[in-house]
């Protein structure tokens, strides 16, 4: 009965056509995205355009392990989210919440790492606004690259936080049985979501770990 | 009194009641008169600091308020109108109401992001009055950096997170206009088949959804740089302040047509009505707004000709803007044809629409002016400039606006207005609109700087005419605030379809049901078929 | 419009081409290629991006509209960054008037 109510709400016809919406609306919702990240995304390449060598001397001081395996966790949220939607699809709902919860322990996991990166930035005196004390080649322009670099990290973390307090309340609702192969719409969605912050993370990484790597 | 016939069947204002039944509502009527009621607080208070500005100007030195004070005035002024009035207007009053009635469903297809979209309005709102009344920002509504991020000692952080909290109201407002539009309409209801105003409301929109978190991310930035010391946009760090200007007028120049296309929309119903007669050239008018709506996002460029932007890249801007003013011009052309030969009746709507015509038009073409590199670097950042946006802000989109609620204010409230006094305050308004804003022009072009709150005795007879003008507009304003909130307990009971339309939004009572209709109507002939009418008294 | 399930096989494969093209480009990113270093990352992360958005976000299965919808996505990305870049590019290839 209730999942009748929430899967045909008063102003639809048919579940196809609410479903279809809300499809819709989570694309065009994430294509804002696309351009709110891509604000700071023409911010980068202006400034990597003009100061190519000091981006690449910049690069150099993060941690690329980190960063890749940053990313390989990050891929791996996106496939336990996709089997999460899978599993609704085909009505396994004990599936559904197990692999919604590790994705959240993946998002969490990628969160730990960014804040370690963070937290060693500050100490080597690489923060711009807190703590930046580089003073080798081309100071200016470096502290202009972690500029970049903790806004855009920053905005991104703020997204994953975003993404890991909506997949928890799925997870719950998941947990009591709300989602059935006919109405699964929230998981499906939740899932457009979380997939685009993982799209987000595969442009970050090359563009802030892989500038200049050869010459380290 | 015939009260028993209306009033006891249950529409959407009396279907319930209390404070709860509004603050809670899912439906997009109340929340269309939600929103009414907050944008027309801010036009009023955007209206207040027009008139100390107006005030100031009267005489050359700067003796009414300080300069800072000045620079805070046309700051507000400028928000307010622009953030606060301008973008939600049309949009999401008359867009709101609107629009799930004309295309025949009984909501938006997101109910609840709607509501959300009007609390996301007014927390952005209580933002700037929290920092208006702290004591205010300098910066220009342009909040151009550095000064905004490295040297202004106001509230812009704060104004700024209002502006970004409004931002998102905006975002969702289109989002769901545009899911509706695609996936709602009526059975038979064809894109083809739509009022133009739809198409305006689906073309705003698609400038909504893909402009605005462009400012958006903008103001975070300037917030990081002012707030966190992140110089992003700092020359001492390499950072390039014209860079802010390009993200920020990526959005505040599509922006701008946010403000003009749904007026445009609304135009285009009001003369078909008021001519008797279908829109002339309905495609081309259709793809004009969409057109309008891309093209807008190709010239941005040209609010920083003299920005040390490049002279290259100005000459392409400035090609572009000419191409932008061409639909423009479609659309006044088509409105004319559609009047040509019409049986025209002169009720206030339609004094409305004329207004917009002839003054979007002085508008638009001294925009074309502005588009030529030459002129432009002569005349930017004076009066010219403040004129030109003011013909189709004031002239237009205000204009526009009135025009529409009148137009849908039997629909809305189920009264009439008192159609002397709306006359009468439509000339008002016309006539101050223009005292206020051609002599603007001209000191423009003589080269009164704007921003300026002292200024050598040659501009002052301008500046006075221009006062006077202003209060001859405000004159004009109040005097609807006054007739309209009267209507609504004195005015005449309406009839269901007063101004014989076509449209989805006339064949139901005046109010609607809570639910829009009480069948879903199938359509099966084109919009603006005033020969169905016909049959129908006929049959 | 039936639905499409994709199955966690489908989905498995995808997955382990992602993380092998995240091996590649961080491996690639050692090497000096000069100019090509920052073409070769971005190519990668764009498959990379087109297997999640295809085939983890469904747009292959999906409308043709949600399909607009993400190519008018990148393409306004595409409008805001080439125009300025022509700016920041072609400063000092004409004069300002007068000078």
């Amino acid at each position: 009965m209730a999942n009748h109510t929430l899967a045909l709400r008063h102003q639809f016809d048919n579940v196809e056509q609410q479903k279809d919406a809300s499809t819709f609306g989570m694309w065009l919702f994430l294509v804002t995205e696309i351009l709110f990240f891509g604000g700071m995304f023409c911010c980068y390449t202006v400034y990597r355009s003009l100061y190519p060598s000091a981006f690449g001397h910049a690069s150099n001081h993060l941690d690329v392990i980190l960063g890749a395996v940053s990313t390989a966790v990050l891929i791996c949220s996106s496939f336990t989210m996709a089997c999460a939607v899978n599993s609704a699809a085909v009505g396994a709902k004990k599936a559904l919440a197990a692999f919604l919860w590790v994705t959240i322990l993946f998002a969490a996991a990628f969160l730990v790492i960014e804040m370690s990166e963070w937290r060693t930035l500050y100490k080597e005196g690489l923060m711009p606004g807190f703590n930046f004390t580089y003073h080798d080649v081309d100071p200016a322009h470096v502290q202009l690259f972690f500029c970049m670099y903790f806004a855009m990290t920053g905005l991104h973390a703020s997204h994953v936080t975003i993404g890991i307090g909506l997949l928890a309340v799925m997870a719950i609702r998941a947990s009591r049985g709300v989602f059935t192969p006919q109405y699964y719409t929230p998981i499906e969605i939740s899932g457009l979501y979380w997939h685009f912050v993982d799209l987000v993370w595969i442009f970050l990484f090359p563009l802030y770990y892989l500038i200049a790597r050869h010459l380290q | 009194m015939i009260t028993a016939t209306v009033e006891t069947r249950e529409n959407y204002l009396t279907h319930e009641y209390g404070v709860k039944s509004w603050l809670l509502t899912e439906d997009h009527k109340r929340i269309a008169l939600l929103y009414l009621v907050a944008i027309s607080f801010f036009f009023f208070l955007g209206g207040i600091f027009a008139t100390v500005i107006r005030l100031e100007l009267l005489t050359p030195p700067g003796d009414l308020v300080s300069a800072q004070t000045y620079n805070k005035l046309f700051t507000l002024h400028g928000v307010i109108m622009v953030f606060l009035f301008l973008i939600p207007a049309i949009p999401a009053t008359l867009g709101n109401f609107l629009v799930p009635m004309t295309i025949g469903c009984k909501d938006l297809a997101f109910p609840k992001l709607n509501l959300l979209s009007w609390y996301l309005f007014m927390v952005g709102g209580v933002f700037v009055l929290y920092a208006m009344l702290e004591g205010g920002v300098d910066t220009g509504w342009t909040f151009y950096v550095p000064f905004s991020t490295s040297y202004a000692n106001t509230y812009v952080i704060m104004t700024a997170l209002g502006i970004f909290i409004a931002g998102f109201s905006s975002i969702l407002t289109g989002l769901n206009f545009i899911v509706t539009i695609h996936r709602m309409r009526a059975p038979g209801l064809t894109w083809f088949r739509l009022p133009l105003f739809i198409w305006a409301i689906y073309a705003t929109s698609i400038i909504q959804v893909l402009g605005t978190p462009v400012v958006a991310v903008t103001i975070v930035l300037v917030a990081l740089e002012r707030g966190f010391h992140f110089g992003i946009f700092d020359p001492a760090l390499g950072g390039d302040p014209v860079l802010f200007q390009h993200l920020f007028w990526f959005y505040s120049h599509p922006a701008v047509y946010i403000m003009v296309l749904p007026a445009m929309g609304v135009i285009s119903e009001i003369v078909s009505v008021f001519s008797r007669k279908k829109v002339f050239g309905y495609k081309f008018i259709a793809f004009s707004s969409v057109a309008i709506a891309i093209l807008s996002f190709l010239v941005w460029g040209h609010h920083m000709f003299v920005s040390s932007q490049s002279v290259y890249a100005s000459m392409v801007f400035s090609f572009l803007s000419f191409l932008v003013a061409v639909p423009s011009a479609i659309k006044v052309f088509n409105w004319t044809a559609t009047l040509y030969k019409g049986s025209i009746s002169y009720d206030t709507p339609m004094l409305y629409a004329f207004g917009f015509i002839g003054l979007f038009t002085i508008g638009g073409l001294t925009g074309t002016f502005l588009a030529t590199l030459g002129f432009d670097v002569h005349v930017t950042d004076t009066y010219f400039v403040v004129a030109h946006f003011h013909y189709i802000m004031v002239g237009g989109t205000m204009m526009a606006y009135l025009g529409g609620l009148h137009y849908w204010w039997p629909k809305m409230t189920g009264r009439m207005y008192p159609e002397l006094w709306a006359r009468l305050s439509a000339l008002v308004i016309f006539l101050g609109f223009n005292l206020t804003f051609f002599p603007q022009f001209i000191m423009g072009y003589l080269g009164m700087p704007r921003r300026y709150h002292a200024y050598p005795e040659e501009f002052q007879v301008y500046h006075v005419l221009s006062t006077a003008g202003a209060s001859v507009l405000a004159v004009g304003y109040l005097i609807p605030a006054v007739y309209l909130i009267w209507s609504l307990r004195y005015g005449k009971l309406a009839p269901d379809n007063p101004w014989n339309a076509t449209g989805l939004e006339w064949q139901t009572t005046s109010p609607p049901p809570p639910e829009n209709f009480d069948i879903t109507p199938v359509i099966n002939h084109e919009a603006y078929d005033y020969s169905i009418l016909e049959e129908m008294k006929v049959g | 419009m039936t639905e499409h399930i994709v199955t966690k096989k489908q989905y498995a494969l995808i997955f382990g081409i992602l993380m092998v093209l995240t091996l590649a480009t961080t491996a690639i990113g050692m090497i000096d290629l000069g100019r090509l270093n920052v073409v070769v990352a971005l190519v990668i992360a764009t498959i990379k991006a087109l297997l999640v958005v295809l085939f983890f976000m469904h747009i292959y299965w999906s409308s043709k509209l949600n399909k607009l919808v993400v190519v008018s996505g990148v393409v306004w990305l595409a409008l805001l960054l080439w125009l300025t870049l022509t700016d920041v590019f072609s400063r000092g290839w004409l004069p300002f008037p007068g000078k």
